[in-house]
Parts: C-alpha cells; sequence; structure tokens
C-alpha cells in the first residue's frame, strides 16, 4: 500500500474504483485501438478504409462478404454454390456437437459454411472468386468448402473465366475427419482443369493462410499473392515452437519473411488490389490494361 | 526378434513371458512340461485374439505406431526385388524420412516411394522420425515424374506422424512441396498404388497418398490430425487422446464404411509386426489385384477416372438458399 492509499477514508477509495469502471464503459464500437501501432481509431474511419489502419496500414481481418464487395465491380455478381450445404458425416461430438457449432458459426457470421464464391468482374474484367471467411468455425475447410470451391471452377471452366481464391482459414475442418483431408486433394484435382483450360489460377493469402489450406491449393496460384503481415505457413508457430524448443524469428511466417524466402510473387496492399490484381489479370489473358 | 508388447497387451506378456521361462526349465528338467507350454501357448493366442477382436481406435493406433511394425523397407525387401534406392531433390538435400527407388514387382518394372521411421535412437533422429521436409516430398515428386516418363507404375507406402513443422521447413516451403505433390499426382499418367502401412499423419501422408487405389492395412490409422493433436485443441489435454481417436474415425474398417480407402488388408493375428512375411504376402496380393485393376486403362482415362474420383471426395447436402 501506498502512503495516499493509507491516507485516503475506505469510502473515498471504493468511489475512487468505481470510477475507472465508469471511465471504461466507453460505448462499445465507436473507438478501436490498431493492434499494430496501437493508435486510437475512429473505428468508422478504419472500416471506410477497407479495415486497413490509416496511420500504419496495418490490415485487420475482413468478412468474405465485405471483402467480395470491395473487389469486384458493382455490376453482374451471382453466387455459385450456396445450394451447398453442411452435414454431419461423423456424427461428431467434444463438449458440443458438430451441428451445434455449425449452427452457432450460422448466428454469427449469416453464412452456411466457410466459403463463399461469387461470379463478377474486376475493373470490368470478368472472373471467378471464391473467398474464406475466417468468422466461420475458423475459415476451416471441409466437404462444402471443398465443393463450393470446386463448383468455382466448374463455372470458371464453363464460362472460360479465371479463377481467384482468397484464403484465410486455420487450415482442414476437424469435425470432418479424413473428409476435411481429402478436401486438399478435391481441390488441387479441379486445378489441373483450370491449368490445362490455360485459364489463370491467381490466390491471395490473407491472415491466416495455415495446414491443409495452405498445403494444398494456396501456393498453386500462377501468381501467389499476399496480403501484408499476414501469417501463412503450414504449422503453427506454437507447434513448431513446441518442436524445435526455441523462440521463433522475428517476423517468421509473415507475408513479409515468405517474400523474402522466394514463396510468394508480391505483396499487395488492400487499397491497391483492384488495380493489381486487373493489371495481371489482363496481362495473363493478353488483354489490354485495364482503364485506370 | 523378441516381440515387444503394448500397454493394453499386458496379460499376453505376462503369458509369453511364462512359457519362455518353461522352455529355459524345460531343456534341463526331467519331466516333461512340454503339454504345459504348448496349453499356455494356446491361452495366448486365445487371448492375443480376444483382446484383438476389440481393439478401440486408441488401442490401434498404437499398434500402427508400434516400434517392431514393418516400415517401408520392409515391405520393399518382401514385396518387390531388385530395389535400387534413389537420393535427392536435385535442389537442396536428400531427405532421410522419405526412400524411394526402382524395383521389380513379379519382375514387372515399377517405382517404389515411402515414409521411413528408424527403429533405434540413432536411426530414428536419422530418419527424422519419419517426418519429411520439403525435400522429401520433392524428391518423391521427382522419382514420380521419372516413372512417370518411362511408363512405370509407382507404388507408395504412407507412414509418418506428419510432415516436420519445423523452422527450416517452413522456410524451404513445406506447404508448397505438399500442395505440388496433390497437384501433379493427380494428372500423372502412370498408376498410383498407395497403401497406408501405418500412420497416416493428416497432409504429410497425403502428399504421397494420392493415386488410382488406397489400400490400407487393418491396423494402420489414417487421420487429419493426431488424435493427440485433435485432442489438445478440443479437450486442451492431450490425455484425451483416446477419446479424440474415437470421434475422428480413423481405423481402416470406418474409413472403408466411409468409402474413403478402397480395401482393408487384414494384418496377422497380433498385428503386422507378428509376421512380417505374412503380412507383406497379403498386401501384395491386394496390390496385384489393384494394378491388375488398373493397368487396363489407357493413361488418359487413368487420368480421368483419378480426378474424377478426387473430385467426388466428400459429404453435404444440397438445397436451394433464400
Amino acid at each position: 500500500m501506498t502512503w495516499i492509499q493509507k491516507l485516503l477514508p475506505p469510502k473515498l477509495k471504493t468511489t475512487a474504483g468505481k470510477e475507472t469502471s465508469v471511465k471504461r464503459s466507453i460505448p462499445e464500437g465507436l473507438w478501436m485501438k490498431c493492434p499494430a501501432c496501437e493508435a486510437t481509431l475512429y473505428t468508422s474511419d478504419v472500416e471506410k478504409n477497407a479495415n486497413v489502419c490509416p496511420k500504419c496500414s496495418h490490415h485487420n481481418r475482413l468478412r468474405a462478404r465485405a471483402r467480395l464487395d470491395l473487389l469486384l465491380d458493382p455490376e453482374g455478381r451471382f453466387e455459385i454454390g450456396s445450394e451447398v450445404l453442411p452435414v454431419d458425416p461423423l456424427k461428431f461430438k467434444d463438449s458440443k456437437r458438430y451441428t451445434e457449432r455449425l449452427n452457432g458459426a450460422n448466428d454469427d457470421t449469416g453464412e452456411y459454411d466457410a466459403m463463399v464464391v461469387l461470379q463478377g468482374a474486376v475493373k470490368t474484367i470478368p472472373l471467378v472468386v471464391a473467398c474464406f471467411e475466417f468468422e466461420f468455425l475458423g475459415g476451416s475447410m471441409g466437404s462444402v468448402v471443398g465443393e463450393r470451391f470446386v463448383r468455382g471452377v466448374r463455372t470458371a471452366l464453363e464460362q472460360r473465366l479465371p479463377f481467384l481464391c482468397i484464403t484465410s482459414s486455420g487450415g482442414a475442418r476437424m469435425q470432418e475427419g479424413l473428409f476435411s483431408l481429402m478436401q486438399m486433394a478435391k481441390t488441387t484435382a479441379a486445378l489441373t482443369l483450370l491449368a490445362r483450360a490455360r485459364l489463370p489460377f491467381i490466390t491471395l493469402l490473407a491472415d491466416p493462410t495455415m495446414g491443409g489450406v495452405s498445403a494444398s491449393f494456396a501456393f498453386m496460384g500462377d501468381v501467389v499473392l499476399a496480403e501484408p503481415g499476414a501469417l501463412i505457413g503450414f504449422a503453427g508457430p506454437r507447434v513448431i515452437e513446441q518442436t524445435v524448443r526455441e523462440t521463433l524469428p522475428e517476423g517468421f511466417q509473415r507475408s513479409e519473411f515468405l517474400l523474402e524466402k522466394g514463396a510468394i510473387d508480391l505483396i499487395v496492399d488492400r487499397r491497391e488490389l483492384r488495380d493489381t490484381l486487373a493489371g495481371l489479370l489482363a496481362l495473363l489473358q493478353k488483354q489490354p490494361s485495364p482503364a485506370s | 526378434m523378441k516381440t515387444t508388447f503394448l500397454d493394453f497387451e499386458q496379460p499376453i506378456a505376462e503369458l509369453e513371458a511364462k512359457i519362455e521361462e518353461l522352455r529355459f526349465v524345460q531343456d534341463d528338467s526331467a519331466v516333461d512340461i512340454s503339454d504345459e507350454i504348448g496349453r499356455l501357448e494356446t491361452k495366448s493366442q486365445a487371448l492375443t485374439k480376444e483382446l484383438y477382436a476389440k481393439l478401440s481406435p486408441w488401442q490401434i493406433a498404437q499398434v500402427a505406431r508400434h516400434g517392431q511394425r514393418p516400415y517401408t523397407l520392409d515391405y520393399c525387401q518382401q514385396i518387390f526385388t531388385d530395389f535400387v534406392e534413389l537420393h535427392g531433390d536435385r535442389a537442396f538435400a536428400d531427405d532421410h524420412a522419405i526412400v524411394g527407388g526402382m524395383a521389380r514387382f513379379n519382375g514387372q518394372s515399377c517405382m517404389v516411394i515411402g515414409h521411413q521411421k528408424g527403429r533405434d535412437t540413432k536411426e530414428k533422429i536419422f530418419r527424422n522420425f519419419g517426418m519429411p521436409r520439403p525435400e522429401g516430398y520433392r524428391k518423391a515428386l521427382r522419382l514420380m515424374r521419372l516413372a512417370e516418363k518411362f511408363g512405370l507404375p509407382i507404388f507408395t507406402f504412407v507412414d509418418t506422424p506428419g510432415a516436420y513443422p519445423g523452422v527450416d521447413a517452413e522456410e524451404r516451403g513445406q506447404s508448397e512441396a505438399i500442395g505440388r505433390n496433390l497437384f501433379e499426382m493427380a494428372e500423372l499418367k502412370v498408376p498410383i498404388l498407395c497403401t497406408i502401412i501405418g500412420e497416416g499423419g493428416s497432409g504429410g501422408a497425403l502428399a504421397i497418398a494420392v493415386g488410382d487405389t488406397v489400400l490400407m492395412l487393418q491396423y494402420a490409422t489414417y487421420s487429419v490430425i493426431s488424435p493427440e493433436g485433435c485432442a489438445s485443441i478440443l479437450w486442451k489435454s492431450a490425455e484425451k487422446a483416446g477419446d479424440a481417436a474415437e470421434i475422428l474415425g480413423i481405423t481402416a474398417a470406418r474409413l472403408k464404411s466411409l468409402g474413403l480407402i478402397d480395401r482393408v488388408v487384414n494384418e496377422p493375428l497380433g498385428g503386422a509386426h507378428r509376421d512380417v512375411r505374412g503380412v507383406a504376402m497379403s498386401l501384395k496380393r491386394a496390390l496385384q489385384e489393384a494394378l491388375r485393376q488398373v493397368s487396363e486403362l489407357s493413361p488418359a482415362e487413368l487420368v480421368e477416372k483419378r480426378i474424377e474420383r478426387l473430385m467426388e471426395y466428400g459429404r453435404y447436402k444440397e438445397q436451394p438458399v433464400s
């Protein structure tokens, strides 16, 4: 106890305590602190800036539909594969049933599974985009993600369109057991058809891209892009730390690290993605450069 | 070699120890105790049968990881002839957790690739406990391309806890190496016959297990995550691995019933390590049959069929969403 606390009568101490708790109860969501530079920011400013910190350009995670909304032209969007819905093939139950977890994730996100596939255009260049929803069970890949991905590929094949996949996933979905592991083989097999048809496949790796998603189609892109500061790797940092029993180097498994190691082509700021992507797609398809 | 016993096999171990003891005394004993030995041997057999008739998935996982279980090079010796091991990925190193080379299967040239674990501590470290780094998968891919060039069928043997989760492996692109194999194996123009012989540990296993037929030994396991890993995520405790093994559905019988593997190859009583020759011969017959089936297809048909099959994996329902 400090000398001033000793001097204060007990009653005053409790009021002082209450006062701080009142101070903390600022209406939630109005302000936010940037997790990288710790600047206090208006949430609306960050949201208007594609969820990127206006001060330090830290890329916060973005919901799938918000991301697609920012990326695609407003006209001519069609959703693909929304009719594909999850089941519980193993009757999986730990502290909760898998079906309960699915329902909970649906309540939280409004999605039925962890992937949204849209046909649309970026600066008038048509394409199919498959985007992971990380908020739905960690963006984990189970049967529905695999099937929606494949249906997206099939649409791209039928209409001769390029295919983009934006990843944000913890890996394969445990609750569907080996069915999930097989989605790695399934999605990657579908890509051989795109390659045969000479249709571009581009991946954009967002935070995080790990495990079974990282180790299947993520690095099979003709061009592999990543968002700044995204965690990308096969094994999670904690698993690696436990295995090698040493602390990991600074920036390990981040986009910048991967670029340095030669694992990815390019790091793209989210606010420049439309331009970069349209430019790349035009080059790959031998089209004139898109209007800026 | 003396059989080592797993924890749940302790009753068998005790009987076997007794038999051993009696055999030792028999040599300088006036009384004939061979009847007694015979009686105990029958009892041990019956007990093994009883235990193995109702193994839990977690117990099966223990058998799959048994220190005496035959590994890829053991099957290589039993099933193939003229094996020539080939080394290196031509870019970085030779990974010892994956072995591969050319051989003959019933006289016919082929490629053999598999994970390799070690027996004693020194060899375990040399083999990195059967956990490959990217160069291992790249070596495997190089050998598969070689097989394709000369029209040789490929046999793969899967037995790994998983791909190595290390700093160097990440730096050299573990994810890319695995993904590349999945991609290339999907359209390789020669038959690929895969067998899960021990542990089928997640992506590290799948990276050499994409093929036209997937066989699995009776007491092998194949899983998206290790039971320990699953338990530590779901219950924050690796102690619950038994429960995790149960719900994950990792055994050959379960995976066969789910349609995720093609055929279960039975093992001798007490597991493959009790009779290596026996299990190798059963596996050889199953591989012969599998090879005969895919050999009838043209390379184009083979690839079409494989890709179609791969693209059908998964369980989901379909209904329009409003």
